[in-house]
């Protein structure tokens, strides 16, 4: 029976074999196409910020040259922003109040996750509902009574004003994030330490914060992207220069008067938005799981 | 302790007076440690945000020079900067201007979103990291410093987006000059930094559905679509809820974008609240209207925020 | 010195739920003993009110002489090793087993000479440096006890090591903690729902169900003498064959009536424990070893049997057939030359001198 049967089945494979191949290959283009217009789009606005930022004010005010091409590149924008004291002053002010928040954040969230999700007390279930809801009140519902306090407090205009409402972004995330990467640590790691003779201290430094170094990572990086971006609180709590962190000093102080030196505007926010994107090119991993780490483990 | 009684071992009798104290001592200090550990948390929840929150109701009461209630309020109720908001036509233009942008923008993040994880999702593994690095830029790069370049690029006379467009034949488009077109143009920007979040969350939770799942459904014979519709979108229905919600608070309360491009103009008409609310607090000086402004936010926050939380709760029950 | 003793030990969840009901046991020093038991019969839950990590509702644990109950685990000397071996992933082999004598301040020169004392013992002292990713599941295991050893406690508790490894892992594993045994002879307490390696390991096997001790012994005196239907159904593999019937005296001889009529003689030797209980229902305990087909046997009361097979399994050394009598599921260990075949009648023969009676109203072994 089976020479002419299976002649005439071989054929027939094939033929489904290659439309199930064509539909393949038909489905990867569309996602590649799809791909490549999403990544003309996305980056489109950060390359002209770059090329803009590379060109002489002469080149960029000429209508009649194409904007998206650049003639005669320069750093002569990067020379004047650098040379700048006032951006360099901003950039000096950026980088004390992430440090500040970022350490002050790792150590309040890491002890708070460590309790939270391994020393279960009273209303310690609660505490951890309301971290999670404090992470999602905006800043700007707060900004304004925040303004009255922080002033109360004398801290308007000053980088330490920041660096106390900073942690507000920062501190129930990262809480989050820690809690759920020190709940997935197995139960019997720190029973383990337990009967190896280690206290409550020595299990969270030599066991819980070595074997969690991801999340905390992860977490790290969370931080000091948010407290480099922010927006909100320096706007309204800082209007002296000498105290403005990078963000609004940029959009604040770079674009003033009529005439606007765009060359140096795009080179100083390009240099502002430096950091943060750096971080991203070598810690990508971590950046994207404390990303989604909200969502898919806690 | 009638047990130690019957204790063969010799030195129960002795241990069992002080065991209630020890026990108890142990439990006490644990918790103490516990509740030490949590302290600076708890400055943070109740001292930044929780007294705050409260504060703000009670600054929303006074009247601008906030030494007491609204005058001419002819009830010492206190909800007089409430009712002045009522009576103001801007302050419905940004009732409306803030949910016609937190809606449309969330939506199309959502749409644009799933369908680039999806695409994303499909091609070799061994790509997908170079195309996730680069698309995820937009969310990379602080929001105020980014919309800075969309400013630039929405310049009425150097708009190097209007030089591509006349390439088409299509007229100059005044970006920021024309309501509508402020209102599309504020709605873009968002879209563009909000887009590559949802793309990589949507891309988790595309890669934690399991492989067999899909050979099953393939081998049951479903088409493609059918198992879109099946099985990615049932697996990722608490994800896409949770997000899409989280980003609806965040749109709703964004502030960075209207600032930088818009500034609330042209004449007043694409403030949202939180710009609306910077304007008439900060630079307008009158505190107590301010304050209310922003906590109109709060109901429409607290109904997100309440599903989100049911979501989360869900999706860890499910896990475990 | 460090017997365990366990008096009136009740673990209570919230909710009333009782997982451990009242235990009594004392360990002598540098015994081997393990709690089996089905999952849930309360062995681990005992284990880890030993080690401390679980707290004691009410009742007293003593470890050489010493009520424990209020010493937190680090102060009780003992050593514990978990089913997932929860080996510290970011720490070496060395510094996985050093770790509780560093945190007991021991001098680096002893910590050297006891971590390499353990390699040796254990056989893993190539692998010193690497870290628990790069380890195999049985080298993983090794190392666990190596943390154990090296800590040279009072007690080691292992709570169902092995589980984790495959099956022929888990014998040689199992080979290799009765060897480490016998070397450091150090009092052990083993948890395990596997009757296998309760009976090779232990030199007493505690049988635990629902959270109280069905029965204490030596392996076996637990396979010969089983002192309830449990522990007489739990031991052996496969399980012992229960099969109702009714006990009948006739002329001073005691007979058993099966449930399809079929009749067996109760061997002379026994008629003087059971004459009590004729007349009443009684069930049948026999195990598959001793129900076998018919050949001549040195064995004294051999009693005839026949039987329908409904599945044969050649194992190749022997054969199990399985056969169903009025609704008990009985099974027999066949010589693998004997001819049997589905649906054809078997002749059997049980071995009446290893028989068991149980009473059905209180499940006890008469």
């Amino acid at each position: 029976m089976s020479a002419t049967a299976a002649n005439r089945g071989i054929p027939g494979i094939y033929h489904k074999a290659g439309s199930l191949r064509a539909e393949r290959r038909w489905a990867l283009w569309t996602a590649y196409i799809s791909l490549i217009i999403a990544c003309i789009i996305f980056l489109a606005p950060p390359v002209y910020m770059l090329l803009t930022s590379l060109k002489s004010n002469a080149e960029i005010s000429d209508l009649t040259l194409n904007p998206w091409l650049i003639r005669s590149p320069t750093l002569e924008n990067y020379e004047a922003i650098l040379g700048n004291p006032i951006f360099i002053r901003f950039f000096i002010n950026s980088a004390i109040v992430t440090t500040c928040v970022v350490v002050l954040t790792m150590v309040i969230s890491v002890l708070a996750a460590f309790a939270l999700a391994r020393m279960r007390f009273w209303g310690s279930q609660v505490l951890a509902t309301g971290v999670f809801l404090t992470y999602l009140v905006p800043d700007t519902l707060l900004f304004i009574p925040l303004y009255q306090i922080v002033g109360g407090l004398g801290l308007l205009n000053s980088v330490w004003g920041l660096i106390l409402v900073y942690p507000t972004l920062t501190v129930p995330f990262c809480t989050w994030i820690m809690i759920g990467y020190f709940a997935s640590i197995p139960k019997e790691l720190d029973e383990a330490a337990l009967i190896d003779g280690a206290s409550w201290s020595q299990m969270l430094l030599k066991i819980f914060v070595p074997v969690a170094m991801p999340g905390i990572i992860a977490a790290t990086i969370f931080a000091f992207t948010v407290s480099w971006a922010a927006f909100v609180y320096p706007t309204a709590f800082v209007t002296t220069a000498e105290s403005m962190p990078l963000t609004i000093g940029v959009v604040s102080q770079l674009v003033r008067g009529d005439t606007f030196a765009w060359g140096q505007i795009m080179a100083g926010a390009l240099s502002a938005a430096l950091p943060p994107v750096i971080i991203y090119a070598f810690l990508m991993d971590y950046y994207i799981a404390g990303l989604t780490a909200g969502a898919t483990k806690g | 302790m009638a047990a130690d009684g019957t204790l063969a071992v010799p030195t129960a009798a002795g241990a069992g007076s002080g065991r209630a104290n020890t026990l108890q001592r142990f439990a006490r200090r644990r918790s103490t440690i516990a509740f030490l550990m949590t302290l600076p948390l708890l400055v943070v929840v109740v001292g930044l945000v929780g007294y705050p929150a409260a504060y703000g109701i009670y600054l929303s009461t006074l009247n601008r020079r906030m030494t007491g209630f609204m005058e001419g309020d002819w009830l010492p109720t206190g909800l007089g900067n409430f009712e002045i908001l009522f009576d103001s036509d801007t302050f419905w233009m940004v009732v409306w201007q803030s949910c016609i942008f937190a809606i449309t923008a969330v939506l199309l993040k959502a749409l644009i979103g799933f369908w680039l994880a999806h695409m994303l999702h499909h091609i070799p593994t061994k790509g997908q990291r170079k195309w996730r690095g680069m698309l995820l830029v937009p969310w990379v790069i602080p929001p105020a410093l980014s919309t800075l370049g969309w400013w630039w690029m929405f310049d009425p006379s150097y708009s190097s987006i209007n030089w591509i467009l006349n390439i088409f034949a299509v007229p100059a488009v005044p970006w920021l000059g024309e309501p509508w077109w402020a209102r599309a143009s504020v709605i873009i920007v968002n879209v563009w930094y909000g887009a590559p979040f949802f793309m990589i969350m949507y891309l988790a939770a595309l890669k934690s559905v399991p492989e067999q799942l899909y050979e099953a459904a393939a081998i049951d014979g479903a088409t493609s679509w059918q198992r879109l519709r099946y099985v990615t979108l049932p697996m990722m229905a608490n994800i896409i809820s949770i997000t899409v919600l989280f980003s609806l608070i965040v749109t709703f309360a964004n502030y960075d974008i209207v600032r930088v491009l818009t500034n609330g103009g042209p004449r007043d008409l694409t403030h949202v609240f939180a710009s609306y609310a910077f304007q008439v607090g900060i630079l307008s000086s009158n505190i107590p209207r301010g304050a209310a402004v922003s906590l109109f936010m709060f109901p429409i926050l607290a109904v997100c925020a309440f599903f989100v939380l049911r979501g989360v709760t869900r999706r860890n029950k499910e896990q475990m | 010195m460090a017997q365990v003793s366990l008096r009136k030990i009740i673990k209570a969840y919230e909710g009333g739920v009782q997982a451990v009901k009242g235990i009594d046991l004392d360990i002598e020093d540098h015994e081997f003993v393990v709690l089996v038991g089905p999952s849930g019969c309360g062995k681990s839950t005992t284990l880890r009110m030993i080690a401390g990590l679980e707290e004691i509702t009410s009742g007293d644990i003593a470890i050489g002489g010493t009520v424990v109950n209020d010493i937190p685990p680090r102060d009780r000397d003992i050593a514990m090793v978990f089913q997932n071996y929860a080996l510290y992933p970011h720490m070496s082999v060395y510094d996985n087993m050093a770790f509780g004598l560093t945190l007991r301040k021991f001098p680096k020169a002893e910590i050297d000479r006891r971590v390499k004392e353990a390699g040796r013992i254990l056989d893993i002292t190539p692998l010193l440096d690497r870290k628990p990713k790069a380890l195999s599941g049985g080298q993983r295991q090794r190392v666990a006890m190596g943390r154990a050893i090296v800590r040279d406690p009072k007690v080691f508790l292992f709570d169902e090591p092995l589980s984790n490894l495959d099956a022929k892992l888990r014998v040689q594993m199992r080979t290799e903690i009765k060897k480490v045994h016998q070397t450091v002879k150090t009092t052990t307490i083993y948890v395990t729902h596997d009757q296998v390696e309760a009976m090779t390991l232990a030199d007493r096997v505690v049988v635990m169900n629902h959270g109280v001790i069905e029965q204490v012994g030596p392996p076996q005196e637990l396979y010969h003498h089983p002192a309830t239907r449990f522990v007489a159904g739990f031991i052996g593999s496969p399980a012992m064959n229960f099969i109702p019937a009714r006990l009948e005296e006739m002329s001073g001889a005691l007979r058993l009536t099966l449930s399809n009529g079929q009749t067996l003689e109760v061997p002379d030797a026994r008629t003087a424990r059971y004459r009590a209980h004729a007349g009443k229902p009684v069930l049948f305990g026999i195990r598959p070893e001793h129900l076998t087909d018919d050949k001549p046997t040195d064995k004294t009361n051999p009693a005839p049997v026949t039987l329908t097979p409904e599945v044969i399994e050649p194992m190749g050394m022997e054969t199990l057939a399985h056969f169903k009598l009025d609704g008990a599921e009985i099974s027999a260990r066949l010589d693998p030359a004997t001819p049997a075949a589905v649906g054809e009648p078997l002749r059997l023969i049980a071995h009446m001198d290893q028989m068991h009676l149980i009473d059905p109203s209180n499940d006890k072994v008469l």
